[in-house]
Parts: structure tokens; C-alpha cells; sequence
């Protein structure tokens, strides 16, 4: 069993960055803002619930969890998940290729894939480093992932070839 | 030729506009444009930004403004149009033919596409929009074979822009109503095919099951590529066995044919797909980027594979290359 409140806890400092950096993103969710999004990496113990909130954003990371806890869900492997949120896999792709798996409401997913889409997330800018220091730590999260891609056999270019990532 | 690449967002015009796009197309966060996904597309603000910065580094700016204005609601089609002149559109892309004549009388300075909705394929068609509104460009619809392309080309007097890369749908563009059938919206009267508000996937004993307004319309057993959710990319069963009626899921890809189509007069290409990710972006500009610069400068061209962004991991030629009569 892992600890689940630091994970929280940095998750939760991220996402609150994310948003502090990007404040367009809720008001393209719209509607959406409010919605509950389980983000189950399938490969981990874990999975993430997600709240962005017009006021008070929410992030709990859970052991499992159950369909009444969420609107929608999105689920993949979590190098996968990851490419996502770095931009170097494309969302369709991954959804034709099925490594990509959402259920309930497809709007709010849709809204949200869109939202993150239109935002900066540059590692660097992300990680609370000094200016000067954020493109030596973006350099050094994308090489890091991009080994990871590789070692893990995932596709390196922008979408799946069709190589079972879990 | 020119390369015409989608935004769906601010940041995917930004990408466009760096990674080698001669122009970017988009649309506003309403029904007015036939990409009104959540999420997706421009404020009045953010388009006029968008503008600014693809200016300022020599890219066009076209914005869709191409479905069909509801009898009595015009005033949101004239509104969208008025927003576009104002952030210094480089064009504006237009279906209906009321919308069409009235920004062609409201602001005839303003230079006018004729969008692929209004499904304008015959000489006489396309000459009328061109002699009656000023139509600088026509989005051929995709049902025309290269040599059919070469032969409208060189009986019209306005510039022809086809598709290049991206999705396909039944090809009877604004008059399609199989969405509308399934949910009571279309593209073409709201914006939108399938909208996701409709659409539901459900893992349903070991197979994908997707439905759009309570109907399923396919079933994907563990491993096989999945499809836009649309009743055309369904499956449905004929004579007691499931099959596409209407078409296979694919994705058009005219890498192969681009030289063809600069040999037919095309002076525009258009990249499907403001709904997709900057990866898809990224990886389409610059494959079609390289190719064009290649074709050229009359060198080799770059061989890129896009198989993998494309819907049911296939790409087709499609009608440019039609093999079915």
C-alpha cells in the first residue's frame, strides 16, 4: 500500500499551478467546471478524482473507485495519461487505438480534453523553480519521459501504433 | 500551395502558425461554426489576439462561419461575421447563402470562401457565388476525382481549395441529417455531428459499446480500433450480419497525391481536424510542410507516415482516387 497524502499532495499543488497559470481553463470547461473526473491510471494502485471547481478546485487520490463517485471517467496506462498532459500523444488517436478508455459523460471528457489542450503545461513553469531554471527542468522531464516511453515500449511520435502500453 | 491547418484553440493557432502554416482556419463558441464542441474555439477577444499574433509572423487568418442560420436567429450568424471583419479576418469561410449575401453587401471589402457546407461542385454553381457575391475561394466538397478537380478548376474563375488530410463523413456535405436523425442536431443547423451531450460508451462484456441517442451503433471487441461515434462509422445489421453501410472508419491522406493536385490548379490545401490535440497537429503541419516544400523545390519528398492519427488506423485517398465506378 502506498501513501496516498503526499501523491495528494503534489498532485494537488499541480493541479492548483496548472490553474493558476492557465485562467481560461475553467471557463472553457463552462458547464463542465464542476463536473467530477476519475482519472484512473490502470496501472497503478491508484486512481485520481478531480473537481476543478469554478472556486475551490478538489483532488483526492483513492484506492479504487465506483461509478456513482464520478461523471466521467478516463482511464489508460499512466505513461499514456501523462503523454496526454505533455501533448505529445493526440486524444482521438489514442481513443481509436483503444488505448484510451472514457465512459460517462462524454461532454464533460470532451470539454476537459479541449481545455487542457488550449493551456501551458510546461514542466518547467509547473514545478515552482526560479524562471531561469524551468527549460533545464522541461529538458530534463521530457527526456526523462521520452526514455520512459521507450523503455516501456510506448510510441514516441504522437499517437499509438497500435503497441499494447499497458 | 497554400497550407490551411485547424485551431481549435488559441494555443493550437499559436503551434499552426509556428511550425509552418501559410494560414490558420477557426471558429467562434457557438453554433456559427461546424466545430461547436465543448471546450472548443474563440472568444471575439482570443480570435482578435489570434489574429495578432498570426500577423505578425505573416500567417492568414480564415474563419468558418459555415453552418446554416436559423429562420428568425440570423442575427448570431450577421454577429459572428461582424466580429470576424473586426478582428482583421483575412477571410471569412461561408455556407449559407443568405449569411453570404448579406456580409457580401454589408462589408464588400471583406474577401469571402465559399465553405465545403454549401457543396458547391459544378462549374455553374460555383460561378454563380463568384459572379453574385464575390467569392474569392470554393472548399470543394469531397466527392470529385483529381481529374474532375483539374476539369472544374479550369472552368472557374476563383480560387479551389481541397482537403488534404483528416476525417471523412458520407460526403454529402451540409445536407447531411443522419446526426440530426439520431439526436436533433447536425452539423450543419448546429455545429455540431454526434454531439458528445448524445454520445455514450460502455464496457459491456468485454466489448466497447457506443451509442448516440440511446442507439448502439457499434460494438468493439477488446483490441479493435474504435470510430468517431457517428451513425455513418456504424455498424449495422444487413441480411443478419454486422456491417459498415455506410462507410469503413479512415482517414483521408493525400500525401501521395499532392503533386497531382498542384497539376490540376488546386491553390489551397485544408487539414481536417480542429477537434484533435497539438499533437495531431504538430505531426500533420509539419508532414504536409516538408512535403509541399519538397514539391516545390522539386526534391525527393520526406516520407512521413500519419497512420497512426487516423480514424480506424487507416488512411485512403478517397474519392480523389475513386475506384468505385
Amino acid at each position: 500500500m502506498l501513501p496516498r497524502l503526499p501523491l495528494e499532495l503534489a498532485a494537488y499543488v499541480m493541479m492548483r499551478r496548472i490553474l493558476a497559470r492557465n485562467p481560461r481553463l475553467i471557463a472553457r470547461l463552462g458547464t463542465h467546471a464542476s463536473k467530477r473526473f476519475a482519472i484512473d491510471p490502470l496501472d497503478c494502485p491508484f486512481v485520481f478524482l478531480i473537481e476543478p471547481g469554478a472556486d475551490r478546485p478538489r483532488l483526492r487520490v483513492l484506492d479504487s473507485i465506483e461509478p456513482g463517485q464520478w461523471d466521467a471517467r478516463i482511464a489508460g496506462a499512466m505513461i499514456v495519461l501523462a503523454g496526454l498532459l505533455e501533448g505529445i500523444y493526440d486524444g482521438d488517436a489514442l481513443f481509436f487505438s483503444r488505448d484510451l478508455t472514457i465512459e460517462g459523460d462524454t461532454a464533460a471528457v470532451v470539454a476537459l480534453r479541449n481545455a487542457i489542450e488550449d493551456s501551458e503545461l510546461d514542466p518547467g513553469q509547473l514545478s515552482g523553480v526560479p524562471d531561469w531554471l524551468a527549460p533545464l527542468v522541461s529538458n530534463s522531464v521530457h527526456t526523462l519521459a521520452r526514455r520512459f516511453r521507450s523503455l516501456l515500449g510506448a510510441p514516441t511520435g504522437a499517437g499509438p501504433s497500435g503497441t499494447d502500453l499497458r | 500551395m497554400e497550407l490551411v491547418c485547424p485551431a481549435g484553440t488559441p494555443h493550437a493557432l499559436r503551434t499552426a502558425v509556428d511550425i509552418g502554416a501559410d494560414a490558420v482556419y477557426c471558429g467562434f463558441q457557438d453554433e456559427t461554426n461546424a466545430r461547436n464542441f465543448p471546450g472548443l474555439n474563440f472568444s471575439p477577444e482570443e480570435l482578435r489576439e489570434g489574429v495578432s499574433y498570426a500577423h505578425r509572423r505573416g500567417t492568414k487568418v480564415l474563419v468558418a462561419i459555415n453552418t446554416f442560420a436559423r429562420a428568425g436567429g440570423t442575427r448570431l450568424w450577421q454577429q459572428a461575421v461582424e466580429e470576424a471583419v473586426r478582428a482583421g479576418a483575412d477571410a471569412i469561410i461561408l455556407a449559407d447563402i443568405g449569411v453570404i449575401g448579406w456580409a457580401c453587401r454589408t462589408f464588400p471589402e471583406q474577401r469571402l470562401h465559399l465553405s465545403v457546407q454549401a457543396a458547391a461542385t459544378t462549374p455553374a454553381a460555383i460561378r454563380f457565388y463568384v459572379e453574385r457575391y464575390g467569392i474569392k475561394r470554393v472548399v470543394l466538397p469531397r466527392v470529385l476525382t483529381v481529374d474532375e478537380i483539374a476539369t472544374l478548376i479550369a472552368a472557374i474563375s476563383c480560387e479551389a481549395e481541397v482537403f488534404a488530410f483528416g476525417g471523412l463523413c458520407v460526403m454529402t456535405e451540409g445536407r447531411c441529417q443522419l446526426s440530426s436523425y439520431a439526436t436533433g442536431e447536425s452539423p450543419n443547423m448546429n455545429g455540431v455531428c454526434s454531439p458528445a451531450e448524445h454520445v455514450e460508451y460502455r464496457q459491456e462484456g468485454g466489448e466497447l459499446a457506443a451509442r448516440l441517442g440511446g442507439f448502439t451503433i457499434d460494438r468493439y471487441p477488446e483490441g479493435q480500433p474504435a470510430a468517431y461515434p457517428t451513425l455513418c462509422k456504424g455498424r449495422f445489421k444487413v441480411h443478419g450480419k454486422a456491417q459498415h453501410i455506410f462507410e469503413e472508419p479512415a482517414s483521408l491522406d493525400t500525401l501521395p497525391l499532392l503533386s497531382a493536385l498542384r497539376k490540376a490548379g488546386v491553390r489551397a490545401l485544408k487539414i481536417e481536424g480542429r477537434q484533435r490535440g497539438k499533437a495531431y497537429l504538430t505531426a500533420t503541419v509539419k508532414a504536409f510542410r516538408e512535403a509541399l516544400n519538397a514539391l516545390e523545390a522539386s526534391a525527393e519528398p520526406v516520407v512521413h507516415d500519419l497512420g497512426r492519427l487516423t480514424e480506424g488506423g487507416r488512411g485512403t485517398t478517397g474519392a480523389y482516387r475513386k475506384t468505385w465506378r
